[in-house]
């Protein structure tokens, strides 16, 4: 077990150590001065001259470059005086957080529940209602979604907020927005999985011992169908994070994803840069925890990577 | 007892060889593809989507070419209008047609997935074959890079490359090719990897042909259904990744347009003119919808092993 974990945190080390240097390289990439705006005031200038020290050495920049990182500073913006990176994640990564959180549980949730209902119901009518909102879920791109969500439940029958993050109510429509494409991904799986189990020794063995079919389906089936699904919450939170940008921006909401639309609509590079490095660690740390969990899970896994 | 035998036998009658009955094919052969092309014919629901698509393509081919309106074309007259016999889908706020906007932008839409994907498979099975052909040291540099790569959260790697290199349909197939090829190399090394040690393959070796011919004749035949079938789940993919960077600013850049830029456009006029964000909202997802489809039949054509699993 000691040796998956370091393993995978090495490989995660190595990973984002990769990222960060190809940002690096990138910013020194971009065709003619990378900053520059009609924004552009002295003092934004002073900080960004003063973060990326353009006027130093190339090896004495990338020094001080992973130094600024690895005290947790990602950078000015270009466009707003004075403020950081950080002071922009630290107000709207709260929102984005909760967002995301909400999208995650509802479509997890969901998405288990509705892939053991067709699984159930193989062949009959409620599998095919499943599996037809599983593919129209993958068939449709998160920002029509959102879109369509708002135009139908809040302008065209104004059941729910059109925009903003006040409070329940208004967090509705953007988890459904955000989570529809993952829970169509989780139930698909978590009906593939059912079935496949069905079909085991052990389910027999039970069946044989004469238990109820609602023992065998909670204590046996269930519990063994459900692990693989722990593998997709790795991409799981990649996607969600891909629809808080879009939806974000559809519903006003002011998180991150917002913002990040928002500086790369204003070529405000500085921030796309700092907010990407950002999100990059986060992903990367969030599919590390989902790798020693799915190990922790199941000792199959740990002995294929250690062999 | 072996009289009553020899009477049986005297029943009979030789009548000999016929060799070129013994050797005629009763039915005709099915190679592995025609074999594959009829159980996806029998698909109705992967035979209609593949339909689709082909109309989908033939449209996108044809409709720019032959239409009085160019996708460009502003016309200040016409702002906003909805659904006519003039313009077959309205125009959008700027009075732009919309029929030909759509068709214009499924072509290049199309044209990015579908270029992209073939790049990507092109690109991961020459990495992944090669890895999983030599094994040893090679495979192991090459996985360690793959390990690192794929940690690397797509969405950023590509965000990243379109920042850097500009809003464009060449960045835009640069950036997805990027990273897209390293799922493809994962899995063709698997697969690579389990045929290498398979009996056909020792059979070939121990009577002394060649690694390439070996790679050309038995291993790739064998894993091509694969990678099609993975070729063509990525075209969706693809698309929609378009469209999410077209829509967030980062994709095409204006005049062109692509689906992700109608669905752009329409949404900020969805309060007023909510055809404007629906008319391309319906191509979007009947396209992609087709697209999981037809991926979905190929690969039961492809693998008749799979089928029913999913």
């Amino acid at each position: 077990m000691a040796k998956y974990i370091l393993k995978r945190v090495l490989i995660s080390v190595v990973t984002l150590w990769v990222l960060v240097t190809v940002v690096f390289i990138l910013v020194r990439c971009m065709p003619g001065e990378p900053f520059q705006g009609e924004k552009m005031t002295p003092e934004i200038k002073a900080n960004l001259e003063a973060y990326y020290g353009f006027d130093k050495s190339l090896p004495e920049q990338y020094i001080m470059y992973i130094r600024n990182l690895l005290k947790g500073d990602f950078g000015y913006s270009m466009k707003y005086l004075n403020q950081s990176v950080n002071k922009i994640i630290a107000q709207s990564f709260p929102y984005s957080f909760d967002l995301g959180i909400r999208a995650i549980v509802f479509s997890v949730s969901f998405g288990i529940i509705f892939g053991i209902i067709a699984a159930l119901n193989r062949g009959k009518r409620l599998d095919y209602l499943c599996v037809i909102i599983a593919i129209l879920g993958t068939s449709i791109p998160d920002f029509i979604m959102g879109a369509v969500l708002q135009y139908l439940f809040g302008i065209r029958w104004g059941l729910l907020p059109v925009a903003q993050y006040l409070g329940f109510k208004y967090t509705i429509l953007p988890s459904v927005g955000v989570g529809f494409y993952t829970l169509a991904m989780v139930s698909r799986l978590m009906r593939a999985s059912m079935l496949e189990v069905v079909g085991q020794d052990y389910i027999k063995t039970a069946r044989s011992k004469g238990l109820s079919k609602a023992g065998i389906v909670c204590r046996h089936q269930i519990r063994n169908a459900i692990t693989p699904v722990v593998t997709v919450l790795g991409p799981v939170v990649a996607s969600v994070l891909c629809g808080t940008f879009v939806i974000e921006s559809i519903f006003a909401i002011p998180g991150m994803g917002k913002y990040y639309v928002e500086s790369v609509q204003n070529l405000d590079y500085s921030l796309v840069l700092g907010m990407t490095v950002f999100y990059g660690s986060f992903l990367i740390l969030a599919n590390l925890i989902v790798d020693i969990l799915y190990g922790i899970i199941d000792p199959r896994i740990r002995l294929q990577e250690s062999r | 007892m072996a009289e009553l035998m020899h009477e049986k036998n005297d029943d009979f009658e030789i009548v000999g060889k016929n060799v070129t009955q013994m050797e005629s094919i009763t039915r005709p052969s099915l190679s592995y593809w025609k074999d594959a092309w009829r159980r996806l014919m029998l698909n109705k629901i992967a035979f209609a989507s593949m339909i689709l698509i082909g109309i989908y393509i033939l449209l996108a081919v044809f409709v720019p070419l032959f239409s009085k309106y160019g996708y460009a074309d502003v016309d200040s007259d016409k702002m906003n209008l909805f659904v006519s016999s003039q313009h077959w889908f309205g125009t959008d706020s700027i009075g732009r047609d919309l029929w030909v906007r759509v068709w214009r932008g499924a072509r290049v839409s199309l044209g990015i997935g579908f270029f992209s994907a073939v790049l990507n498979a092109v690109i991961g099975s020459l990495v992944g074959g090669v890895s999983g052909f030599y094994g040893g040291k090679t495979d192991m540099i090459i996985m360690r890079v793959i390990d690192v790569l794929y940690g690397i959260p797509t969405l950023i790697v590509t965000i990243l490359v379109m920042v850097v290199l500009g809003s464009g349909i060449n960045s835009l197939i640069i950036a997805l090719v990027v990273v897209g090829w390293i799922g493809t190399a994962r899995f063709v090394r698997g697969e690579v990897m389990r045929l290498k040690d398979s009996d056909f393959i020792s059979a070939a070796k121990i009577l002394g042909v060649k690694n390439f011919q070996i790679i050309v004749r038995h291993i790739l035949p064998n894993v091509l259904g694969l990678i099609i079938t993975n070729l063509m789940m990525a075209v969706p993919g693809a698309i929609f990744r378009e469209a999410f960077l077209s829509y967030i600013g980062l994709g095409i850049a204006p005049p062109e347009c692509s689906w992700g830029i109608l669905a752009k456009e329409g949404a900020k006029m969805l309060r007023v003119y909510p055809y404007q964000l629906f008319i391309p909202a319906f191509f979007i997802c009947s396209t992609m919808l087709a697209m999981n489809l037809f991926g979905d039949g190929l690969r039961d054509a492809l693998d008749p092993k799979l089928r029913g699993t999913e």
